[in-house]
Protein backbone atom coordinates (compact mmCIF):
# COMPACT_ATOMS: atom_id res chain seq x y z
CA UNK A 1 0.00 0.00 0.00
CA UNK A 2 2.89 2.37 0.81
CA UNK A 3 4.24 2.00 -2.71
CA UNK A 4 0.92 3.00 -4.30
CA UNK A 5 0.66 5.97 -1.94
CA UNK A 6 4.16 7.09 -3.00
CA UNK A 7 3.22 6.81 -6.69
CA UNK A 8 0.08 8.79 -6.03
CA UNK A 9 2.05 11.55 -4.25
CA UNK A 10 4.72 11.77 -6.94
CA UNK A 11 2.19 12.05 -9.77
CA UNK A 12 0.18 14.56 -7.78
CA UNK A 13 3.19 16.84 -7.30
CA UNK A 14 4.08 16.67 -11.00
CA UNK A 15 0.58 17.82 -11.90
CA UNK A 16 0.62 20.69 -9.43
CA UNK A 17 3.59 22.17 -11.31
CA UNK A 18 1.54 23.47 -14.21
CA UNK A 19 0.10 26.50 -12.50
CA UNK A 20 0.13 28.90 -15.45
CA UNK A 21 -1.79 26.45 -17.59
CA UNK A 22 -4.23 25.98 -14.73
CA UNK A 23 -4.80 29.73 -14.51
CA UNK A 24 -5.49 30.00 -18.24
CA UNK A 25 -7.76 26.98 -18.05
CA UNK A 26 -9.58 28.59 -15.16
CA UNK A 27 -10.21 31.77 -17.16
CA UNK A 28 -11.53 29.73 -20.07
CA UNK A 29 -13.86 27.81 -17.79
CA UNK A 30 -15.28 30.94 -16.21
CA UNK A 31 -15.96 32.16 -19.74
CA UNK A 32 -17.69 28.92 -20.76
CA UNK A 33 -19.70 28.95 -17.55
CA UNK A 34 -20.86 32.47 -18.34
CA UNK A 35 -22.00 31.50 -21.83
CA UNK A 36 -23.88 28.48 -20.48
CA UNK A 37 -25.63 30.46 -17.74
CA UNK A 38 -26.75 33.07 -20.27
CA UNK A 39 -28.05 30.39 -22.64
CA UNK A 40 -30.06 28.72 -19.87
CA UNK A 41 -31.30 32.14 -18.79
CA UNK A 42 -32.60 32.75 -22.32
CA UNK A 43 -34.31 29.34 -22.40
CA UNK A 44 -35.95 29.86 -19.01
CA UNK A 45 -37.22 33.29 -20.14
CA UNK A 46 -38.80 31.65 -23.21
CA UNK A 47 -41.13 29.29 -21.37
CA UNK A 48 -43.38 29.67 -18.37
CA UNK A 49 -44.06 25.98 -17.80
CA UNK A 50 -42.67 24.38 -14.64
CA UNK A 51 -39.34 22.62 -15.16
CA UNK A 52 -37.77 19.81 -13.12
CA UNK A 53 -35.12 22.30 -12.00
CA UNK A 54 -35.38 25.99 -11.18
CA UNK A 55 -33.12 28.48 -12.90
CA UNK A 56 -31.00 29.23 -9.77
CA UNK A 57 -30.52 25.47 -9.38
CA UNK A 58 -29.33 25.21 -12.96
CA UNK A 59 -26.88 28.09 -12.36
CA UNK A 60 -25.42 26.27 -9.34
CA UNK A 61 -25.29 23.06 -11.41
CA UNK A 62 -23.40 24.82 -14.21
CA UNK A 63 -20.77 26.27 -11.85
CA UNK A 64 -20.34 22.97 -10.02
CA UNK A 65 -19.84 21.45 -13.46
CA UNK A 66 -17.17 23.99 -14.32
CA UNK A 67 -15.44 23.41 -10.96
CA UNK A 68 -15.41 19.64 -11.46
CA UNK A 69 -14.95 19.65 -15.24
CA UNK A 70 -11.60 17.87 -15.22
CA UNK A 71 -13.10 14.98 -13.32
CA UNK A 72 -15.26 14.20 -16.32
CA UNK A 73 -13.13 15.48 -19.16
CA UNK A 74 -10.54 12.79 -19.48
CA UNK A 75 -8.25 10.99 -21.77
CA UNK A 76 -6.24 7.87 -21.04
CA UNK A 77 -2.82 8.14 -19.42
CA UNK A 78 -0.52 9.59 -22.11
CA UNK A 79 2.61 8.14 -20.53
CA UNK A 80 1.19 4.64 -20.47
CA UNK A 81 0.19 5.08 -24.13
CA UNK A 82 3.81 5.97 -24.97
CA UNK A 83 5.03 3.01 -22.94
CA UNK A 84 2.74 0.67 -24.88
CA UNK A 85 3.84 2.13 -28.22
CA UNK A 86 7.55 1.96 -27.47
CA UNK A 87 7.46 -1.34 -25.61
CA UNK A 88 8.80 0.03 -22.33
CA UNK A 89 5.56 -1.22 -20.80
CA UNK A 90 7.61 -4.36 -20.21
CA UNK A 91 9.34 -2.57 -17.34
CA UNK A 92 5.96 -1.96 -15.76
CA UNK A 93 5.38 -5.71 -15.77
CA UNK A 94 8.69 -6.38 -14.07
CA UNK A 95 7.93 -4.16 -11.10
CA UNK A 96 7.05 -6.13 -7.96
CA UNK A 97 3.69 -4.39 -7.80
CA UNK A 98 0.18 -5.17 -8.84
CA UNK A 99 -0.04 -3.54 -12.28
CA UNK A 100 -3.70 -2.62 -12.01
CA UNK A 101 -3.20 -0.95 -8.64
CA UNK A 102 -0.16 0.86 -10.04
CA UNK A 103 -2.06 2.30 -13.00
CA UNK A 104 -5.09 3.03 -10.86
CA UNK A 105 -2.97 5.08 -8.42
CA UNK A 106 -1.44 7.03 -11.31
CA UNK A 107 -4.86 7.75 -12.75
CA UNK A 108 -6.30 8.68 -9.38
CA UNK A 109 -3.59 11.29 -8.91
CA UNK A 110 -4.07 12.55 -12.45
CA UNK A 111 -7.77 12.96 -11.68
CA UNK A 112 -7.49 14.72 -8.31
CA UNK A 113 -4.57 17.14 -8.78
CA UNK A 114 -5.94 19.25 -11.64
CA UNK A 115 -9.48 19.07 -10.27
CA UNK A 116 -8.38 20.50 -6.92
CA UNK A 117 -6.36 23.25 -8.63
CA UNK A 118 -9.45 24.42 -10.49
CA UNK A 119 -12.24 23.58 -8.08
CA UNK A 120 -10.99 25.66 -5.16
CA UNK A 121 -10.70 28.99 -7.03
CA UNK A 122 -13.91 28.24 -8.93
CA UNK A 123 -15.83 27.78 -5.68
CA UNK A 124 -14.48 31.08 -4.36
CA UNK A 125 -15.08 33.13 -7.52
CA UNK A 126 -18.40 31.56 -8.52
CA UNK A 127 -19.61 31.47 -4.93
CA UNK A 128 -18.91 35.15 -4.34
CA UNK A 129 -19.83 36.68 -7.70
CA UNK A 130 -21.48 34.29 -10.13
CA UNK A 131 -24.48 32.78 -8.39
CA UNK A 132 -23.12 29.48 -7.10
CA UNK A 133 -25.22 28.84 -4.01
CA UNK A 134 -24.10 27.18 -0.77
CA UNK A 135 -25.11 23.55 -0.09
CA UNK A 136 -28.76 23.18 0.91
CA UNK A 137 -27.89 22.02 4.44
CA UNK A 138 -25.06 20.58 6.53
CA UNK A 139 -26.35 17.07 5.85
CA UNK A 140 -26.35 17.79 2.13
CA UNK A 141 -22.81 19.18 2.34
CA UNK A 142 -21.59 16.08 4.16
CA UNK A 143 -23.29 13.72 1.70
CA UNK A 144 -21.94 15.81 -1.17
CA UNK A 145 -18.36 15.31 0.04
CA UNK A 146 -18.96 11.56 0.21
CA UNK A 147 -20.53 11.52 -3.27
CA UNK A 148 -17.67 13.59 -4.69
CA UNK A 149 -15.08 11.17 -3.30
CA UNK A 150 -17.03 8.32 -4.88
CA UNK A 151 -17.15 10.30 -8.13
CA UNK A 152 -13.36 10.61 -8.10
CA UNK A 153 -12.98 6.84 -7.61
CA UNK A 154 -15.56 6.09 -10.31
CA UNK A 155 -13.89 8.43 -12.77
CA UNK A 156 -10.47 6.92 -12.01
CA UNK A 157 -11.86 3.40 -12.48
CA UNK A 158 -13.30 4.29 -15.90
CA UNK A 159 -10.13 6.09 -16.96
CA UNK A 160 -8.00 3.12 -15.91
CA UNK A 161 -10.21 0.83 -17.95
CA UNK A 162 -9.68 3.08 -20.99
CA UNK A 163 -5.92 3.01 -20.37
CA UNK A 164 -5.94 -0.79 -20.21
CA UNK A 165 -7.81 -0.89 -23.52
CA UNK A 166 -4.82 0.82 -25.13
CA UNK A 167 -3.05 -2.54 -24.95
CA UNK A 168 -5.18 -3.38 -27.98
CA UNK A 169 -3.63 -0.45 -29.80
CA UNK A 170 -5.90 0.35 -32.70
CA UNK A 171 -9.34 -0.53 -31.40
CA UNK A 172 -8.28 0.73 -27.99
CA UNK A 173 -7.47 4.14 -29.41
CA UNK A 174 -10.89 4.33 -31.02
CA UNK A 175 -12.71 3.41 -27.83
CA UNK A 176 -10.53 5.81 -25.88
CA UNK A 177 -11.69 8.54 -28.27
CA UNK A 178 -15.37 7.58 -28.00
CA UNK A 179 -15.43 7.01 -24.24
CA UNK A 180 -15.10 10.66 -23.23
CA UNK A 181 -18.00 11.66 -25.48
CA UNK A 182 -20.27 9.12 -23.79
CA UNK A 183 -19.16 10.17 -20.34
CA UNK A 184 -19.64 13.83 -21.15
CA UNK A 185 -23.22 13.51 -22.29
CA UNK A 186 -24.43 10.96 -19.72
CA UNK A 187 -22.79 12.60 -16.71
CA UNK A 188 -24.76 15.83 -17.07
CA UNK A 189 -22.01 18.09 -18.40
CA UNK A 190 -23.85 18.97 -21.62
CA UNK A 191 -27.12 19.83 -19.92
CA UNK A 192 -28.30 18.87 -16.40
CA UNK A 193 -29.66 15.31 -16.57
CA UNK A 194 -33.17 16.19 -15.26
CA UNK A 195 -33.64 18.43 -18.33
CA UNK A 196 -33.35 15.53 -20.80
CA UNK A 197 -36.71 14.19 -22.04
CA UNK A 198 -38.71 12.09 -19.56
CA UNK A 199 -38.38 8.89 -21.59
CA UNK A 200 -34.58 9.06 -21.30
CA UNK A 201 -34.60 9.32 -17.50
CA UNK A 202 -34.69 5.57 -16.64
CA UNK A 203 -31.67 4.98 -18.89
CA UNK A 204 -29.78 7.92 -17.39
CA UNK A 205 -30.58 6.65 -13.90
CA UNK A 206 -29.23 3.22 -14.71
CA UNK A 207 -25.99 4.22 -16.46
CA UNK A 208 -22.87 4.69 -14.31
CA UNK A 209 -21.95 8.10 -15.67
CA UNK A 210 -24.33 10.21 -13.60
CA UNK A 211 -22.27 9.20 -10.59
CA UNK A 212 -19.40 11.38 -11.83
CA UNK A 213 -21.18 14.71 -11.89
CA UNK A 214 -24.97 14.74 -11.72
CA UNK A 215 -25.29 12.81 -8.45
CA UNK A 216 -22.89 14.90 -6.36
CA UNK A 217 -24.26 18.15 -7.83
CA UNK A 218 -27.88 17.35 -7.09
CA UNK A 219 -27.06 16.09 -3.60
CA UNK A 220 -25.23 19.40 -3.01
CA UNK A 221 -28.31 21.49 -3.76
CA UNK A 222 -30.74 19.10 -2.13
CA UNK A 223 -32.35 18.22 -5.47
CA UNK A 224 -31.73 14.62 -4.44
CA UNK A 225 -33.05 14.72 -0.85
CA UNK A 226 -30.72 13.27 1.84
CA UNK A 227 -33.07 10.28 2.27
CA UNK A 228 -32.59 9.19 -1.35
CA UNK A 229 -28.91 10.12 -1.45
CA UNK A 230 -28.03 6.79 0.16
CA UNK A 231 -29.31 4.93 -2.92
CA UNK A 232 -27.36 7.26 -5.19
CA UNK A 233 -24.19 6.56 -3.21
CA UNK A 234 -24.89 2.84 -3.43
CA UNK A 235 -25.34 3.19 -7.22
CA UNK A 236 -21.90 4.81 -7.39
CA UNK A 237 -20.31 2.09 -5.22
CA UNK A 238 -21.71 -0.74 -7.35
CA UNK A 239 -20.43 0.82 -10.56
CA UNK A 240 -16.99 1.51 -9.07
CA UNK A 241 -16.76 -2.20 -8.24
CA UNK A 242 -17.92 -3.17 -11.74
CA UNK A 243 -15.36 -0.95 -13.49
CA UNK A 244 -12.49 -2.08 -11.27
CA UNK A 245 -13.41 -5.72 -11.87
CA UNK A 246 -13.66 -5.14 -15.62
CA UNK A 247 -10.33 -3.31 -15.67
CA UNK A 248 -8.59 -6.09 -13.75
CA UNK A 249 -10.06 -8.81 -15.95
CA UNK A 250 -9.12 -7.02 -19.16
CA UNK A 251 -5.61 -6.28 -17.91
CA UNK A 252 -5.11 -9.94 -17.05
CA UNK A 253 -6.16 -10.89 -20.58
CA UNK A 254 -4.02 -8.15 -22.10
CA UNK A 255 -0.82 -9.09 -20.30
CA UNK A 256 -1.27 -12.76 -21.19
CA UNK A 257 -1.16 -12.01 -24.91
CA UNK A 258 1.40 -9.21 -24.67
CA UNK A 259 4.43 -9.65 -26.89
CA UNK A 260 7.24 -7.20 -26.31
CA UNK A 261 9.42 -6.44 -29.29
CA UNK A 262 13.11 -5.71 -29.34
CA UNK A 263 15.80 -6.24 -26.78
CA UNK B 1 0.36 33.30 -55.48
CA UNK B 2 -0.23 30.31 -57.72
CA UNK B 3 3.08 28.92 -56.59
CA UNK B 4 2.05 29.30 -52.97
CA UNK B 5 -1.20 27.48 -53.65
CA UNK B 6 0.62 24.59 -55.31
CA UNK B 7 3.00 24.36 -52.39
CA UNK B 8 0.06 24.36 -50.01
CA UNK B 9 -1.61 21.44 -51.77
CA UNK B 10 1.69 19.56 -51.64
CA UNK B 11 1.87 20.13 -47.89
CA UNK B 12 -1.69 18.93 -47.48
CA UNK B 13 -1.07 15.90 -49.66
CA UNK B 14 1.94 14.80 -47.60
CA UNK B 15 0.04 15.27 -44.38
CA UNK B 16 -2.99 13.31 -45.63
CA UNK B 17 -0.93 10.42 -46.96
CA UNK B 18 0.94 10.13 -43.67
CA UNK B 19 -2.26 9.95 -41.67
CA UNK B 20 -4.00 7.54 -44.01
CA UNK B 21 -1.32 4.97 -43.27
CA UNK B 22 -3.51 3.90 -40.36
CA UNK B 23 -7.00 3.81 -41.90
CA UNK B 24 -8.71 2.06 -38.98
CA UNK B 25 -7.38 4.54 -36.48
CA UNK B 26 -8.35 7.40 -38.80
CA UNK B 27 -11.95 6.20 -39.12
CA UNK B 28 -12.32 5.79 -35.38
CA UNK B 29 -10.76 9.13 -34.48
CA UNK B 30 -12.91 10.91 -37.06
CA UNK B 31 -16.04 9.14 -35.77
CA UNK B 32 -15.01 10.07 -32.25
CA UNK B 33 -14.73 13.72 -33.18
CA UNK B 34 -18.05 13.54 -35.02
CA UNK B 35 -19.78 12.23 -31.90
CA UNK B 36 -18.02 14.57 -29.48
CA UNK B 37 -19.22 17.59 -31.42
CA UNK B 38 -22.63 16.15 -32.32
CA UNK B 39 -23.65 15.50 -28.71
CA UNK B 40 -23.62 19.22 -28.17
CA UNK B 41 -26.39 19.65 -30.71
CA UNK B 42 -28.24 16.82 -29.03
CA UNK B 43 -28.20 18.95 -25.88
CA UNK B 44 -29.61 21.93 -27.78
CA UNK B 45 -32.32 19.70 -29.24
CA UNK B 46 -33.24 18.45 -25.75
CA UNK B 47 -33.54 22.01 -24.45
CA UNK B 48 -35.81 22.91 -27.37
CA UNK B 49 -38.09 19.94 -26.73
CA UNK B 50 -38.37 21.06 -23.10
CA UNK B 51 -38.66 24.83 -23.52
CA UNK B 52 -40.26 25.07 -26.98
CA UNK B 53 -38.32 28.09 -28.18
CA UNK B 54 -35.33 30.26 -27.41
CA UNK B 55 -36.50 33.88 -27.26
CA UNK B 56 -38.59 33.56 -30.45
CA UNK B 57 -35.92 31.51 -32.20
CA UNK B 58 -36.79 28.05 -33.48
CA UNK B 59 -34.66 24.91 -33.60
CA UNK B 60 -34.04 25.08 -37.39
CA UNK B 61 -32.87 28.67 -37.05
CA UNK B 62 -30.45 27.78 -34.27
CA UNK B 63 -29.35 24.78 -36.36
CA UNK B 64 -28.44 27.22 -39.14
CA UNK B 65 -26.37 29.32 -36.69
CA UNK B 66 -24.77 26.20 -35.24
CA UNK B 67 -23.92 24.68 -38.62
CA UNK B 68 -22.42 27.87 -40.01
CA UNK B 69 -20.07 28.43 -37.09
CA UNK B 70 -18.99 24.78 -36.80
CA UNK B 71 -18.21 24.42 -40.50
CA UNK B 72 -16.29 27.72 -40.41
CA UNK B 73 -14.29 26.63 -37.38
CA UNK B 74 -13.56 23.19 -38.82
CA UNK B 75 -12.24 24.78 -42.03
CA UNK B 76 -9.99 27.16 -40.14
CA UNK B 77 -8.76 24.31 -37.93
CA UNK B 78 -7.80 22.47 -41.08
CA UNK B 79 -5.86 25.31 -42.69
CA UNK B 80 -4.51 27.29 -39.75
CA UNK B 81 -4.14 24.82 -36.92
CA UNK B 82 -0.39 24.79 -37.46
CA UNK B 83 -0.30 28.15 -35.71
CA UNK B 84 -1.44 26.32 -32.62
CA UNK B 85 1.83 24.41 -32.27
CA UNK B 86 3.82 27.52 -33.18
CA UNK B 87 4.82 28.54 -29.61
CA UNK B 88 6.61 25.22 -29.30
CA UNK B 89 8.54 26.01 -32.50
CA UNK B 90 9.67 29.33 -31.05
CA UNK B 91 10.75 27.71 -27.82
CA UNK B 92 12.95 25.04 -29.38
CA UNK B 93 14.26 27.28 -32.13
CA UNK B 94 12.61 25.36 -34.96
CA UNK B 95 11.27 28.60 -36.39
CA UNK B 96 14.83 29.45 -37.55
CA UNK B 97 14.55 26.70 -40.14
CA UNK B 98 11.26 28.10 -41.40
CA UNK B 99 12.88 31.50 -41.86
CA UNK B 100 15.62 29.98 -43.98
CA UNK B 101 13.22 28.64 -46.57
CA UNK B 102 12.41 30.99 -49.46
CA UNK B 103 8.64 30.93 -48.93
CA UNK B 104 6.29 32.99 -46.75
CA UNK B 105 6.31 32.01 -43.09
CA UNK B 106 2.54 32.15 -42.65
CA UNK B 107 2.04 29.51 -45.35
CA UNK B 108 4.65 27.17 -43.92
CA UNK B 109 3.30 27.42 -40.39
CA UNK B 110 -0.35 27.16 -41.35
CA UNK B 111 0.01 24.24 -43.70
CA UNK B 112 1.67 21.89 -41.23
CA UNK B 113 -0.36 19.57 -39.01
CA UNK B 114 -3.47 19.23 -41.07
CA UNK B 115 -5.52 16.82 -39.02
CA UNK B 116 -7.77 14.56 -41.04
CA UNK B 117 -9.83 13.82 -37.96
CA UNK B 118 -11.16 17.38 -38.25
CA UNK B 119 -13.40 15.90 -40.91
CA UNK B 120 -15.51 14.75 -37.96
CA UNK B 121 -16.41 18.26 -36.88
CA UNK B 122 -16.77 19.37 -40.49
CA UNK B 123 -19.23 16.64 -41.42
CA UNK B 124 -21.38 17.04 -38.31
CA UNK B 125 -21.46 20.82 -38.86
CA UNK B 126 -22.45 20.28 -42.49
CA UNK B 127 -25.15 17.78 -41.56
CA UNK B 128 -26.73 20.18 -39.08
CA UNK B 129 -26.34 23.12 -41.46
CA UNK B 130 -28.18 21.19 -44.17
CA UNK B 131 -30.90 20.17 -41.72
CA UNK B 132 -31.32 23.79 -40.67
CA UNK B 133 -31.35 25.08 -44.25
CA UNK B 134 -33.97 22.49 -45.19
CA UNK B 135 -36.18 22.80 -42.10
CA UNK B 136 -36.21 26.61 -42.12
CA UNK B 137 -38.70 26.64 -44.96
CA UNK B 138 -37.34 29.83 -46.50
CA UNK B 139 -37.26 30.14 -50.28
CA UNK B 140 -33.63 29.63 -51.29
CA UNK B 141 -32.11 31.61 -54.13
CA UNK B 142 -28.69 31.51 -55.72
CA UNK B 143 -27.82 34.79 -53.98
CA UNK B 144 -28.76 33.44 -50.57
CA UNK B 145 -26.81 30.23 -51.10
CA UNK B 146 -23.86 32.36 -52.18
CA UNK B 147 -24.16 34.46 -49.03
CA UNK B 148 -24.23 31.29 -46.91
CA UNK B 149 -21.03 29.96 -48.51
CA UNK B 150 -19.37 33.37 -48.28
CA UNK B 151 -20.29 33.71 -44.61
CA UNK B 152 -18.80 30.33 -43.79
CA UNK B 153 -15.59 31.19 -45.66
CA UNK B 154 -15.47 34.60 -43.99
CA UNK B 155 -15.91 32.86 -40.65
CA UNK B 156 -13.06 30.47 -41.44
CA UNK B 157 -10.89 33.54 -42.17
CA UNK B 158 -11.94 35.11 -38.89
CA UNK B 159 -11.06 32.05 -36.80
CA UNK B 160 -7.79 31.67 -38.70
CA UNK B 161 -7.06 35.29 -37.80
CA UNK B 162 -7.55 34.48 -34.12
CA UNK B 163 -5.17 31.49 -34.43
CA UNK B 164 -2.62 33.79 -36.09
CA UNK B 165 -2.99 36.37 -33.31
CA UNK B 166 -2.53 33.70 -30.65
CA UNK B 167 0.63 32.49 -32.39
CA UNK B 168 1.96 36.01 -32.90
CA UNK B 169 1.83 36.61 -29.16
CA UNK B 170 4.41 33.83 -28.81
CA UNK B 171 7.05 36.05 -30.40
CA UNK B 172 6.93 38.08 -27.20
CA UNK B 173 5.76 35.59 -24.56
CA UNK B 174 7.56 32.46 -25.87
CA UNK B 175 4.60 30.59 -24.38
CA UNK B 176 1.26 29.75 -25.81
CA UNK B 177 -1.49 32.09 -24.64
CA UNK B 178 -4.13 29.54 -23.75
CA UNK B 179 -6.52 32.16 -22.56
CA UNK B 180 -7.17 32.93 -26.24
CA UNK B 181 -9.08 29.64 -26.29
CA UNK B 182 -11.95 31.73 -24.92
CA UNK B 183 -12.16 33.35 -28.32
CA UNK B 184 -11.77 30.19 -30.40
CA UNK B 185 -13.55 27.37 -28.60
CA UNK B 186 -15.50 29.81 -26.46
CA UNK B 187 -16.38 31.77 -29.58
CA UNK B 188 -17.73 28.65 -31.26
CA UNK B 189 -19.78 27.85 -28.17
CA UNK B 190 -21.23 31.36 -28.02
CA UNK B 191 -21.81 31.83 -31.74
CA UNK B 192 -23.96 28.69 -31.86
CA UNK B 193 -26.74 30.93 -30.60
CA UNK B 194 -28.13 34.25 -31.87
CA UNK B 195 -26.04 36.96 -30.26
CA UNK B 196 -29.14 38.80 -29.01
CA UNK B 197 -29.86 36.15 -26.35
CA UNK B 198 -26.73 37.24 -24.49
CA UNK B 199 -26.31 40.21 -22.19
CA UNK B 200 -25.41 43.53 -23.86
CA UNK B 201 -21.74 43.68 -22.78
CA UNK B 202 -21.16 40.18 -24.10
CA UNK B 203 -22.98 40.97 -27.32
CA UNK B 204 -20.75 44.02 -27.86
CA UNK B 205 -17.61 41.98 -27.24
CA UNK B 206 -18.56 39.57 -30.03
CA UNK B 207 -19.81 42.20 -32.44
CA UNK B 208 -17.12 44.85 -32.27
CA UNK B 209 -13.97 43.52 -30.60
CA UNK B 210 -13.96 40.02 -32.15
CA UNK B 211 -16.57 40.22 -34.90
CA UNK B 212 -17.93 36.68 -34.49
CA UNK B 213 -21.45 37.97 -35.10
CA UNK B 214 -20.52 38.57 -38.74
CA UNK B 215 -20.05 34.82 -39.29
CA UNK B 216 -23.67 33.92 -38.80
CA UNK B 217 -25.79 36.43 -36.91
CA UNK B 218 -25.93 39.21 -39.50
CA UNK B 219 -25.94 37.11 -42.69
CA UNK B 220 -28.49 34.71 -41.21
CA UNK B 221 -30.96 37.56 -40.88
CA UNK B 222 -30.62 38.29 -44.59
CA UNK B 223 -31.08 34.58 -45.35
CA UNK B 224 -34.07 34.06 -43.06
CA UNK B 225 -35.48 37.43 -44.10
CA UNK B 226 -36.32 38.58 -40.59
CA UNK B 227 -35.90 42.16 -39.36
CA UNK B 228 -32.76 42.49 -37.28
CA UNK B 229 -33.46 43.89 -33.78
CA UNK B 230 -30.13 45.70 -33.44
CA UNK B 231 -31.03 47.78 -36.49
CA UNK B 232 -28.23 46.88 -38.90
CA UNK B 233 -28.84 47.83 -42.54
CA UNK B 234 -29.61 44.96 -44.92
CA UNK B 235 -26.63 45.92 -47.06
CA UNK B 236 -24.34 45.31 -44.08
CA UNK B 237 -25.90 41.87 -43.55
CA UNK B 238 -24.94 40.99 -47.11
CA UNK B 239 -21.43 42.40 -46.76
CA UNK B 240 -20.69 40.89 -43.33
CA UNK B 241 -18.46 38.06 -44.65
CA UNK B 242 -15.94 40.68 -45.81
CA UNK B 243 -15.23 41.53 -42.16
CA UNK B 244 -13.69 38.10 -41.57
CA UNK B 245 -11.39 38.44 -44.57
CA UNK B 246 -10.34 41.92 -43.43
CA UNK B 247 -9.69 40.58 -39.92
CA UNK B 248 -7.39 37.87 -41.28
CA UNK B 249 -5.56 40.38 -43.47
CA UNK B 250 -5.02 42.65 -40.46
CA UNK B 251 -3.73 39.82 -38.25
CA UNK B 252 -1.32 38.72 -40.98
CA UNK B 253 0.13 42.24 -40.93
CA UNK B 254 0.61 41.95 -37.17
CA UNK B 255 2.20 38.55 -37.76
CA UNK B 256 4.71 40.24 -40.07
CA UNK B 257 5.62 42.69 -37.31
CA UNK B 258 6.09 39.72 -35.01
CA UNK B 259 8.38 37.92 -37.45
CA UNK B 260 10.56 41.03 -37.65
CA UNK B 261 10.68 41.14 -33.86
CA UNK B 262 11.71 37.48 -33.61
CA UNK B 263 14.91 36.65 -31.77
CA UNK B 264 15.86 33.03 -31.83
CA UNK B 265 15.94 31.39 -28.43
CA UNK B 266 19.09 29.71 -29.71
CA UNK B 267 20.68 26.53 -28.56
Amino acid sequence: MRAYWAIFQARFRVLLQYRAAALAGFGTQVFFGFVRVMVFDAFYRSSSSVQPMTFPEVVTYVWLGQAMLLLVLFRPDVEVRTMIRTGTVAYELVRPLDLYALWFSRTLAARTGPVLLRAVPMFIVAGLFLGLEAPASWVCAFLWVAATLAAVLLSAAVATLLTVMLLWTVSGEGLAALGPAMVFIFSGMIIPLPLWPEWAQPLLDFLPFRGMADVPFRIYMGHIPPGEAVYALLHQAVWIAVFIAAGRWLLARGTRRLVVQGG
Amino acid sequence: MLDALRLYTRYVGVSLRAQMQYPASFVMLATGQFLVTAIEFLGIWALFTRFGSLCEWTLPEVALFYGMVHVAFALSEAVARGFDVFPGMVRNGEFDRVLLRPRTTALQIGAQHLHVTRIGRLSQGLAILLYGAWALGVPWSLAKAGLLVASVLGGACLFSGIFVLQATAAFWTIESLEIVNCLTYGGVEAAQYPVTIFRPWFRRLFTFLVPLATINYFPAHAIIGRPEPLGSPVLFQWLAPVVGVAFLAATLQIWRVGVRHYRSTGN
